[in-house]
């Protein structure tokens, strides 16, 4: 398979090869992962359900939990509110959650089920019990991608749980985005370090990244709280990380609250980082921790140390376009030449940003948004790199083409480590630079003739 | 409050000895309930993905194709064309205009490419409901390129994954018939229903070329579409396990007076008989002897090995939760070889006739299940103290948690677990999971994933009982 991509680039318009991207229910439904006592509800027929399940196990190696509406060829006639009800009938009585959050799928969405409606009327009836509480948003998957139903879920989170308040407290908000459990951990361990009490949401530390204690719980100890969560509409400020994962749902706060923002990029890379610690002074007029500073000074000496072998690498990068843009930003900060970037994620934005990032270093870089891997790898062949950073869908073209690949944003199929090692943060970012150093050395050593093999680099 | 957990499903479940065998089964899911079930048009990519030489092509939004790329290791020993994922990625315009110019300059521009010897396009569920006519599509498009494109009519919701089964033996039967039937023996068979994992199809062709037993086509691991069209000229049908593809193998009976075997290649008895079987079959005292002499071979070769592995397994307790029940009764046989014991079976699609079989060679005391969901299965796991769980991939990290060990029999294995060496192979991962000395570092729970809902582990186990 690896020499079916032809070198010659042609446009298509009708057609995806090798996707960078998937669907919008698996998003919302890991985003709803990221409330204490959720149970993600498919409304949709069966498949779709098992597959973002089996697909977020392979990712994070945890069980994922999800039920649907199994929806049968009499559902897609006659609309799919009796089986909503009766799921979420069942649903209270056995799984006992305190939220359940339905996300729909593009088959409810096309029949066009009113969930709003649907969910009112069950909760008139009584079939939800009194402290519980069943939200839902819209996913059709012909929209924008998996980082779009992970942004509507997170803003329906806002819809339904804010409670506006005129008086603002001491807390401010921070919406992540569709970053890893322990991505959540460490921003949620920055902002204690330095003091500042703040609602994390989604958070999916300690339910995808559950340890192991001989004892699982069908709903883990960690995620955001619905009373946290209602809380949100009484923080004064909210920070917004990246504006395709995190953005609508703090601009749905500022709307229903009147709750400002920040929006600012991941905090993946060394000045995103830089930006993040400035936006958390700015709005609480605390100070980084000297441990802070001392791993930011660490993160600068490592940069330091090696600056030499970055120098001039050409590299491509596909994924998420809030985790590409930061990343590609990383890459540039360490004197690497970002060529080919590409989102399946559909958006101007990620193609204005990443001109902004590239106007001095490589104005000439092949930019796309919603693209596929096929075309990925058509640029490569046109213009070889030295290193690749993706998801595992990367491997193939990595292959292919004979070069070094770090493995780099969702999904992860293949290895382990992206749910438990953060590359947010200064650390974040030592170790994706270890991890980058690691395969570019490799490299050096297996290419090197025999009188050039030598123990000191 | 009901007075049992999902009182709809209690009759899907049943302790062997408490009352007389009686089993629910072949129902929708439950909705609301956490199903492990798949779709129409999973059930019809598993058994077509693996013929490499031919295209498929996802009609439908992104998803459906992003889930089904490259996952299967269904491996090929020449073309390799099905491990690209097409899709024609449907936005919102297509759904409502409609999908037919998209398929169409999808299909012609593919075809131009790679040249495949045949297309299929699936359908999943949108493409269901807003209407496109796949096989109008499909007949243009095979006319223009002069190849066979074939419409798979697999839209998801319109049952689950044996549905999709029977949707990909019809698309199957298309092909059958169209090629030529020179040079095939008297003795020769079509394989059916495997799909060459970790290239088990590759064992059992061994053994068949060393008993003198032709193969016409591998339906559909490894699969080539000249082969399936031709494959009507085998003297028989040899359908493995689950029966995905038993429906192919009813037709080319009704059409070609094909006969119909079923076999399974998993395990020592059924590996034994399923080859012996096929010997009987062609009446022809050569091959006899030369399946005699081969299963003798394999054997003495097995037995010491074997017997390491049964020295330390012997005792445990094991479940099984599959897809297929067909696959589980192989898998009970395994089991006891290594002397343990199955205490839960069951699968997301087996029929009466299925569990009927099942009953009869589980022991007393063992829970059988149809359709279940992860509290179930975990609750199970506890009752029954288990020490090895045989699954898919939601099901590993189920057992994990509960300090349980695993093994993948599911599409996910990198061993070749059929065969006389797949046994072997079984029982080396059963004993690397079971043996595994991490166990002695996970602190043992009793209450385990039911924490917090222990009146339902209550409840679950009343209803079994
Ligand atoms: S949309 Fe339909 S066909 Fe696609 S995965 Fe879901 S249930 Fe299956
Ligand atoms: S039908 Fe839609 S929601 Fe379901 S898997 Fe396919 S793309 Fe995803």
């Amino acid at each position: 398979m690896l020499d079916m991509t032809p070198p010659g680039i042609a446009e298509r318009s009708a057609l995806t090869i090798n996707p960078a991207k998937t669907c919008q229910p698996i998003g919302a439904l890991y985003a709803a992962l990221g409330i204490h006592e959720c149970l993600p509800h498919s409304h949709g027929s069966q498949g779709c359900c098992a597959y973002h399940r089996s697909h977020l196990t392979r990712h994070y190696k945890e069980p994922v939990m999800a039920a649907t509406s199994s929806f049968t060829e009499g559902t897609a006639v006659f609309g799919g509110g009796a089986n909503l009800r009766q799921a979420i009938k069942n649903i209270f009585q056995i799984y006992k959650p305190r939220v359940v959050a339905v996300h729909t799928t593009c088959l409810s969405e096309t029949i066009g089920d009113d969930l709003s409606t649907l969910i009112a009327k069950a909760k008139d009836d009584g079939l939800i019990p009194e402290g519980s509480f069943v939200i839902h948003t819209n996913t059709p998957s012909y929209v924008g991608s998996h980082v779009t139903g992970f942004s509507n879920m997170t803003r329906s989170m806002v819809n339904y749980f804010a409670e506006p308040a005129k008086q603002k407290k001491g807390q401010i908000n921070v919406i992540p985005g569709f970053v890893e459990p322990s991505d959540m951990r460490h921003i949620k361990m920055l902002l204690n370090e330095m003091g500042v009490k703040a609602v994390v949401f989604p958070d999916t530390s300690d339910v995808l990244d559950a340890p192991q204690t001989g004892s699982h719980r069908f709903y883990p100890k960690g995620g955001v709280t619905v009373e946290a969560l209602k809380s949100t509409g009484s923080s004064k400020k909210t920070i917004a990380m990246g504006s395709f994962a995190s953005e609508a749902a703090a601009q749905a706060l500022m709307v229903k609250a009147d709750v400002p923002y920040d929006l600012i990029d991941l905090p993946i890379g060394i000045a995103a980082t830089d930006r993040f610690m400035q936006s958390l002074m700015d709005i609480t007029g605390k100070e980084p921790s000297e441990r802070i500073l001392d791993d930011r000074g660490r993160l600068v000496d490592m940069m330091t140390d090696n600056q030499q072998y970055f120098y001039g690498k050409k590299v491509a990068v596909f994924g998420d376009p809030d985790h590409v843009i930061s990343m590609t930003e990383f890459l540039v900060s360490m004197d690497m030449i970002p060529i080919h970037i590409l989102t399946g994620t559909p958006g101007k934005r990620f193609e204005q940003r990443i001109r902004e990032i590239l106007k001095d270093v490589a104005p000439d870089a092949r930019v796309k948004a919603a693209g596929d891997l096929f075309e990925l790898h058509q640029w490569i062949k046109a213009e070889p790199v030295d290193l690749l950073m993706g998801n595992t869908y990367g491997k193939h073209i990595a292959r292919a083409e004979d070069v070094p690949f770090v493995r780099f944003g969702f999904p992860i199929l293949d290895r382990v480590g992206h749910s438990y090692f953060p590359v947010v943060g200064y650390r974040g970012a030592m170790h994706l630079m270890e991890k980058i150093l690691g395969v570019l050395l490799d490299r050096k050593d297996r290419d090197a003739a025999e009188e050039n093999f030598e123990l000191i680099m | 409050m009901a007075s049992a957990i999902f009182k709809e499903r209690e009759k899907q479940v049943y302790l062997k000895g408490s009352r007389p065998f009686d089993l629910e089964c072949e129902k929708e899911s439950l909705a609301g309930a956490v199903s492990q079930r798949a779709c129409v048009f999973c059930g019809s990519r598993v058994v077509l993905y693996p013929i490499a030489d031919a295209l498929h092509l996802v009609h439908g939004p992104v998803g459906c194709a992003v889930y089904t790329w490259d996952i299967r290791g269904a491996l090929s020993s020449g073309p390799e064309l099905h491990r690209l994922s097409f899709s024609t990625d449907l936005q919102e315009k297509d759904v409502i205009f409609g999908g037919e110019k998209k398929l169409y300059s999808a299909l012609v521009e593919l075809i131009d490419r790679h040249a495949p010897k045949a297309a299929f396009v699936y359908s999943t569920c949108i493409v269901g409901i807003i209407g496109d006519d796949l096989e109008a599509i499909c007949r243009r498009v095979s006319e223009e390129k002069n190849i066979p494109v074939i419409p798979v009519q697999s839209e998801g919701f319109k049952g689950n994954k044996r549905a999709g089964y029977n949707a990909a033996c019809r698309a199957l039967f298309r092909l059958v018939g169209e090629g030529s039937t020179e040079g095939i023996s008297p003795y020769s068979v079509n394989i059916l229903g495997d799909f060459n994992l970790a290239g088990e199809l590759w064992i059992i062709r061994d053994y068949f070329k060393r008993m003198g037993v032709q193969v016409v086509a591998n339906i559909t691991g490894d699969g080539r579409v000249d082969d399936i069209r031709r494959a009507h000229g085998a003297a028989l049908n040899l359908v493995q396990c689950s029966g995905a593809t038993m429906d192919l193998a009813v037709m080319m009976k009704e059409k070609y007076g094909t006969p119909v075997m079923r076999v399974s290649y998993f395990g020592i008895e059924d590996m034994a008989e399923a080859l012996y079987g096929i010997a009987r079959f062609f009446k022809e005292p050569s091959i006899m002897e030369r399946t005699q002499q081969l299963v003798r071979e394999e054997l003495s070769a097995l037995y010491p090995e074997l017997q390491r592995y049964r020295k330390a397994l012997s005792g445990k307790k094991a479940a099984i939760y599959v897809g297929g029940a067909f696959k589980a009764f192989s898998l009970v046989k395994a089991f006891r070889h290594l002397g343990m014991k199955v205490v839960m079976v069951g699968s997301q699609t087996g029929t009466q006739e299925d569990y009927r079989e099942l009953e009869a060679i589980t022991d007393d005391g063992t829970i059988i299940v149809d359709d279940s969901n992860p509290l179930e299965l975990s609750a199970f796991l506890q009752e029954k103290e288990v020490d090895i769980f045989v699954g898919g991939v939601k099901e590993r990290p189920i057992a994990y948690k509960l300090g349980v060990g695993f093994c993948d029999h599911n599409h996910e294995r990198k061993e070749a677990l059929e065969g006389f060496v797949g046994m072997l192979n079984f029982a080396k991962e059963v004993y690397s999971s079971v043996m595994s000395p991490v166990w002695r570092f996970v602190p043992k729970n009793s209450q385990g994933m039911l924490d917090g809902l222990s009146s339902h582990k209550e409840k679950i186990l009343r209803c079994v009982s």
